[in-house]
């Protein structure tokens, strides 16, 4: 079994009391309790703060371009489906530059684990607003407050029916290391989005604005009823659910590939002998 | 023997299947054959035509004049009647374009009566006009017969045979009532093998061991797509469409880091989509190869018609500064085997590497005796299995004296394998410093270069070989510049010189084309753009200018007749 030395990384170059220092303890202790160890998981990632993440952990990384993880990780999952394939990314990244790959995502349904650090701000360009800033809110880009309306990132994704629909928060580790394990665990696409006080530029969604909005959805709550789940997905405000809001059952995408059922593509040897036969196909 | 046939009708009514039937047919008969397609952007109406040039000698462009018109429409009369030659004929069906003609050179051949009262269905008239023309020919039907068997396998005996009578009905017809046809064609010798490029890209690259296709469908891309597709069972490949061009370039990124041969493929606004991904190959080291399939721009430009206007665009695409390999084969079998070296180039030295073709190339089929296996080079460059799992240290940078490290498979051994579009040390992670910058810079950039350069084969002399007249191209002009030089040899001492390895340029070392050039009295740079930038290209890297450009950018390919009369011009203003 791995312990938490064994994914020791660079030393992370977020700000003093940034959410990501503990999203990032708890996904390594999430790692250890789950055994993956270093070599045997692939974590992608875009361009943001918490797109640094691989580099503060020991893993395979492919940290690509903004916006841009998910496709990197459908490649890999597609070439490789032993391989299990995280990707860390933001509001801004996954939510803005990447969100038709998301919808995308969604609807293939390969088993990826999609953890989406939200600050419900731009931390890297210095504090724009994000597609999770709440309306109203002042930056120096929009100095009339935001226009646009805030996406709700659960209530998008039941509506695409995404196979597990989560919703974590930084300050509250011991019931993220469980969502991010049961993520991890789910047979199919997961989503789970993390709430992150960006302690430097959103003065608004602090430490102390989530811990007086958030709750632990109730234990005899069930996710799998789509209705329900999307009434719960809409809460947002006073009271802000933690928890698995939805999940079903849906094939994987991995699954329906008659090419892959045996081995992965990449375990799979190039045999020449067939093309005599393929060129007599053009005579 | 020299024939031409053009099929002429609205999209929707069967004018590529006729001419795919009929090209079969003469490179089954063992003539060769030579087809181009001009279609609009729409499924159904507006005006196509398909054509066919077939010979007992090598044939790879189309001529202007036309001997055999299979007028499907009304338009294709109006249109293409001028074309036909001094013994041209034109079929058309009376009844079906309601509209009667009593020219000589006219046959009224009614193939959806006959269809109807020979084969049962008016579907069957496509199949009477192949018929008609295989019987104005003096041909015979066993190798269409055997092609509508293998047609309608699945649909059934009745089909089958009432397709041969449709057939027989159209072929009979017209042996009994063209009193005009002179036609004489040579005997049969054994069958050719018939491929557009499209396919031989598609074919190239599952001979290749391409594991991995991404792609958003884009003319004339797509066709490549569809091979590849077709083939996923049988090679075990994965195709993936892509939600946009964006996602296709990184899910291949993401494959082939994960350790399979990947490709995309696209047209010029999908490139433009593709160009950031372009730039993180060359940052992550992850071989790629991108099918650039060109059409007429900008923008959507003419969308199903032919360009060769992203020459200068496929250089310099995607911001900084790293090396790339750029091909743009001239025939179908040169894109077979490009595509070939294409996957070999990616994956030896990790760069991107890009195969250039347009419309033209992609839709037009050649006949060749075939292509040979044995001709194709597969090295695995991976790191995987035992070699793999037993080094005591990886770093997937490290530094090398060839500025290649080996790329290992993530997952296959305890190492981890780490990368970022971020500038990295050897080990893949972000750093901001100048030293390693400078080094990273030197490994990517000016270690691999000249390896790659020496890969590069020279362009290809045709004709004389102490040329007064040099014409030179890329690309798709390979046959039509070939077969003016043959036109032209007569009288002039002409060749040509064509460049399929674009970029890096070739050395001059062991082929001085720039010499031969600086040698011969006219030299002319022909390309299917407005501003020539293949020649623009030759005067910034060597300083060489072309004495003449002859350009085409209507977004149609030379003919033959029109090409050199352009060169005799030139010529003639010496």
């Amino acid at each position: 079994m791995p312990a938490l030395e064994d994914y020791k990384g660079q030393t992370p170059a977020w700000c003093p009391g940034c959410g990501n220092f503990s999203i990032l303890k708890t996904f390594k202790e999430a790692l250890v309790e789950l055994s993956m160890e270093p070599h045997q998981f692939m974590i992608v990632s875009g361009i943001g703060q918490a797109a640094k993440l691989p580099h503060y952990l020991k893993c395979n990384t492919f940290n690509g371009l903004h916006g841009r993880a998910l496709p990197v990780a459908t490649g890999i999952r597609l070439a490789n489906h032993n391989m299990p394939v995280i990707v860390t990314t933001g509001d801004g990244d996954c939510y803005g530059e990447g969100g038709n790959h998301l919808m995308h995502a969604v609807r293939r349904n390969l088993n990826i684990k999609l953890f989406v650090h939200d600050n419900q701000i731009y931390g890297l360009t210095k504090g724009q607003a994000s597609p999770t800033s709440v309306e109203g809110m002042k930056t120096k880009n929009q100095p009339f407050g935001v226009f646009s309306g805030q996406l709700n990132p659960m209530a998008l994704a039941i509506a695409l029916d995404c196979s597990f629909v989560a919703r974590g928060f930084a300050g509250d580790a011991g019931h993220l290391k469980w969502l991010m394990k049961e993520a991890i665990n789910h047979n199919g696409f997961s989503l789970v989005d993390i709430l992150q006080p960006c302690v430097t530029f959103n003065r608004i969604n602090t430490y102390e604005w989530y811990r007086q909005r958030v709750y632990h959805i109730e234990p005899e709550y069930s996710p799998e009823d789509r209705t329900e789940a999307l009434g719960r997905a809409l809460e947002w405000g006073d009271r802000i659910p933690l928890g698995i809001i939805y999940k079903n059952h849906r094939p994987l995408y991995e699954e329906r590939i008659p090419v892959i059922k045996d081995k992965p593509l990449v375990r799979q040897s190039f045999d020449l002998s067939k093309l005599e036969g393929t060129l007599k196909e053009f005579y | 023997m020299d024939y031409s046939i053009k099929i002429g009708g609205e999209a929707g009514q069967g004018i590529q299947t006729i001419g795919d039937t009929l090209a079969r047919v003469f490179s089954r008969t063992g003539y060769h054959v030579f087809t181009h397609q001009d279609y609009e952007s729409r499924i159904r109406g507006g005006h196509n035509f398909f054509q066919i040039r077939f010979s007992d000698r090598p044939v790879m462009a189309s001529r202007e004049k036309i001997d055999i018109l299979v007028a499907l429409d009304g338009e294709s009369i109006s249109i293409h009647e001028k074309e036909l030659s001094e013994t041209g004929l034109l079929i058309y069906d009376s009844a079906a374009l309601r509209e009667k003609h009593q020219k000589p050179s006219f046959l009224d051949i009614p193939f959806v009566g006959l269809a109807a009262e020979k084969g049962g269905s008016k579907i069957m008239a496509n199949t009477v006009a192949v018929g008609a023309v295989l019987g104005m020919l003096g041909m015979g039907l066993n190798i269409l017969n055997e092609i509508i068997k293998a047609t309608f396998k699945k649909k059934g005996e009745d089909i089958i045979k009432a397709n041969i009578a449709a057939a027989y009905a159209g072929h009979n017809f017209a042996v009994e009532n063209c009193s005009g046809c002179s036609f004489s064609v040579m005997p049969p010798s054994g069958p050719k093998m018939l491929i557009g490029g499209n396919d031989a890209i598609g074919l190239g690259a599952v001979a290749s061991g391409c594991k991995f296709y991404s792609a958003y469908p884009m003319t004339p891309s797509t066709g490549i797509m569809n091979y590849i597709a077709g083939k996923e069972a049988d090679y075990g490949i994965i195709v993936e469409q892509a939600e946009d061009e964006i996602a296709a370039i990184n899910m291949t990124l993401g494959a082939s880091f994960a350790g399979v041969r990947s490709m995309t493929g696209t047209s010029g606004g999908g490139f433009a989509l593709m160009v950031e991904g372009l730039s993180l190959s060359a940052m992550t080291e992850t071989p790629v190869v991108i099918a650039l399939a060109m059409r007429p721009g900008p923008a959507t430009g003419f969308p199903t018609r032919t360009e060769q206007g992203e020459l200068q665009f496929a250089l310099y695409a995607a911001h900084g500064e790293f090396p790339r390999v750029i091909f743009a084969p001239g025939t179908p079998e040169q894109a077979f085997y490009l595509t070939s070296r294409a996957f070999d180039i990616a994956e030896k030295y990790q760069i991107p590497v890009i195969i250039m073709t347009d419309q033209y190339l992609a839709d037009s089929q050649w006949t060749f005796d075939g292509f040979d296996i044995k001709k194709i080079k597969y090295t695995d460059y991976r790191l995987r299995g035992e070699s793999f799992k037993n080094l005591t240290e990886y770093k997937r940078h490290a530094f090398t004296s060839s500025g290649v490290t080996p790329l290992g498979i993530p997952g296959a051994s305890r190492h981890t394998v780490v990368t970022d579009s971020d500038e990295h040390d050897e080990e893949g992670h972000i750093v901001e410093d100048a030293g390693t910058r400078i080094r990273m810079v030197d490994k990517r950039l000016f270690k691999k270069l000249p390896l790659i350069g020496n890969e590069m084969g020279p362009p290809l002399l045709y004709g004389d070989p102490d040329p007064e007249i040099l014409i030179a191209g890329w690309g798709s002009n390979y046959g039509i510049m070939k077969e003016s030089v043959d036109e032209l040899s007569k009288a002039e001492k002409i060749a040509m010189l064509h460049f399929s390895e674009i970029y890096p340029l070739p050395l001059t070392g062991k082929f001085d084309y720039i010499g031969l050039l600086k040698k011969a009295k006219l030299t002319i740079c022909i390309e299917n753009n407005a501003t020539g930038q293949f020649a623009c290209f030759i005067r910034a890297e060597t300083g060489y200018d072309f004495n003449a450009k002859i350009n085409r950018y209507d977004g149609r390919p030379f003919l033959l007749e029109e090409l050199t009369g352009e060169i005799n011009a030139c010529i003639g203003r010496l």
